[in-house]
């Protein structure tokens, strides 16, 4: 069990509350946690990342455990926290104005 | 009793503003979306209660939204908007190459008899469609194919396609109209363009009379006269009366002939509306005069309307796709500023009225004639 909390906007757009329970098949990745949120909420495929490359959008971050996880590979493992469900792994807008 | 419902964009959410048909009393609702930028809503011609919105975030990237109940209720729809093949280059500011990228949706225009068919105009420069109600979209390769792809390059506002005017009379013709490149013409359903640049003059690019680099800003057509078609270009108000193959100046005596939008009467196709804005540097009315400017001529001469108007310290602008027309019989005028007043006209532009004094600013305005 990882929870994953969202932006205001996304929770918005994917109908959810602040933090999203997702039940990843396999390793728990940084690539893993992100294939499974838009497998289970297809509406936010391409707010968090391109469609085709993949990429992380510039004003998207991945923290956890007051760690930026931003700039890590999609291959790297979470921390023990976030895969036991003790801590969460948070997208954020990044402070940009607006 | 027939009423409207106009479509309000802004920079951090829709609102929908309905009114009966005296356009007296209104009942405004919103923010839909609040927080995000909407660039453009519009109701399909052929069923008023299908809507799209064009929904995008510097953050977030682009969502496309569809409601099916007149704005009740919105359904996230494909959001992939993918070039087809190799994207290929385009100019940079800098006169380099640079690749096309997709960033967000300037303007959608749906299909004027089927719900399900919508084109979508996005920048970096391209047109796309969908044919499933926004189940997916697909890019429609020719525009950008067209031989001049490669020489495009970005206004202030970024390469975007902004204008999208179908042919009432022919299903197959098109015209759309991209900062800055020009405009262009398909007769094919969008398999193949041709520049209609002809007659246009810009002092901004190394030949003005080039057959593309031209800072189109809007094109509005009468639906009785598809091959007529009125221009607000960065600078001069044009006009062709053959479909583009050739544009003369009709700015006759505007206080400045710069500005971005431009709409006709809905029952006189020789009535044209502007707003003037003094110059690409001064985003606002020439001495602080709120005025939408009316030629019945259809050009050349111009009379200024100013009743209801604010005509002093009024420093506001009136972007591309922010003005629009209702089809009731004494045609109303709609136009929204970026101080986020929406003000309408029940008589044609004699008489204006706020609708709203206080959104935010606003990027587009479209109207709905509801029976």
């Amino acid at each position: 069990m990882i929870r994953v909390v969202l932006p205001a906007h996304l929770r918005t757009l994917a109908q959810v509350d602040r933090e999203v329970i997702l039940d990843v098949q396999g390793p728990a990745t940084l690539g893993s946690i992100l294939d499974t949120l838009e497998t289970t909420y297809p509406v936010l495929r391409g707010t968090i990342r391109d469609h085709v490359t993949l990429k992380r959008r510039p004003f998207i971050r991945f923290f956890a455990c007051e760690q930026d996880l931003s700039h890590d590979s999609y291959a790297i493992a979470l921390p023990p926290a976030v895969v036991s469900g003790a801590e969460p792994f948070m997208v954020v807008g990044a402070m940009a104005g607006g | 009793m027939s009423g409207v419902r106009v479509l309000v964009g802004t920079r951090k959410g829709a609102f929908m503003i309905a009114s009966d048909g005296k356009r007296e009393r209104w009942d405004v609702s919103g923010p839909h979306f609040g927080g995000w930028e909407i660039y453009h809503l519009k109701g399909s011609p052929a069923d008023p209660n299908r809507i799209y919105a064009s929904q995008s975030s510097g953050w977030f990237g682009q969502i496309i939204q569809k409601s099916s109940d007149g704005g009740k209720s919105w359904e996230a729809l494909d959001n992939k908007f993918v070039y087809d093949g190799v994207p290929g280059t385009h100019q940079w500011y800098d006169g380099t190459p640079h690749p096309w990228e997709f960033k967000r949706v300037w303007h959608l225009e749906p299909s004027l008899t089927d719900p399900d068919t919508v084109y979508a105009g996005v920048e970096d420069a391209a047109l796309f469609r969908t044919t499933d109600g926004g189940r997916s979209w697909h890019e429609l390769p020719g525009l950008r194919g067209h031989g001049s792809g490669s020489a495009w390059q970005p206004g202030a506002g970024g390469l975007c396609l902004h204008t999208i005017v179908l042919d009432p009379s022919n299903k197959d013709r098109m015209f759309v109209a991209i900062s800055a490149a020009g405009a262009f013409r398909t007769g094919d359903g969008g398999a193949t363009w041709q520049a209609i640049n002809r007659g246009l003059r810009s002092e901004g690019i190394p030949d003005p009379d080039a057959e593309v680099g031209h800072c189109v800003h809007r094109i509005a057509m009468h639906r009785s006269r598809p091959n007529v078609l009125f221009m607000q270009k960065h600078w001069d108000v044009m006009r062709t009366d053959n479909a583009g193959d050739s544009w003369q100046e009709v700015s006759g005596n505007l206080p400045t002939d710069f500005g971005f939008a431009i709409d006709v009467h809905a029952h006189e196709p020789e009535t044209i509306y502007v707003v003037p804005i003094t110059s690409d540097s001064l985003h606002y009315p020439p001495d602080g005069k709120l005025r939408v400017f009316r030629s019945r001529t259809g050009g050349n001469e111009w009379e200024p309307l100013t009743k209801g108007l604010p005509q002093r310290d009024c420093y506001v602008n009136v972007l591309r796709d922010a003005m629009a027309v209702d089809t009731l019989d004494r045609c109303g005028v709609y136009f929204g500023t970026t101080g986020g007043q929406v003000y309408c006209s029940a008589d044609g532009g004699d008489n204006w009225t706020s609708v709203v004094r206080d959104l935010p600013p606003v990027l587009s305005v479209e109207v709905q004639t509801l029976p």
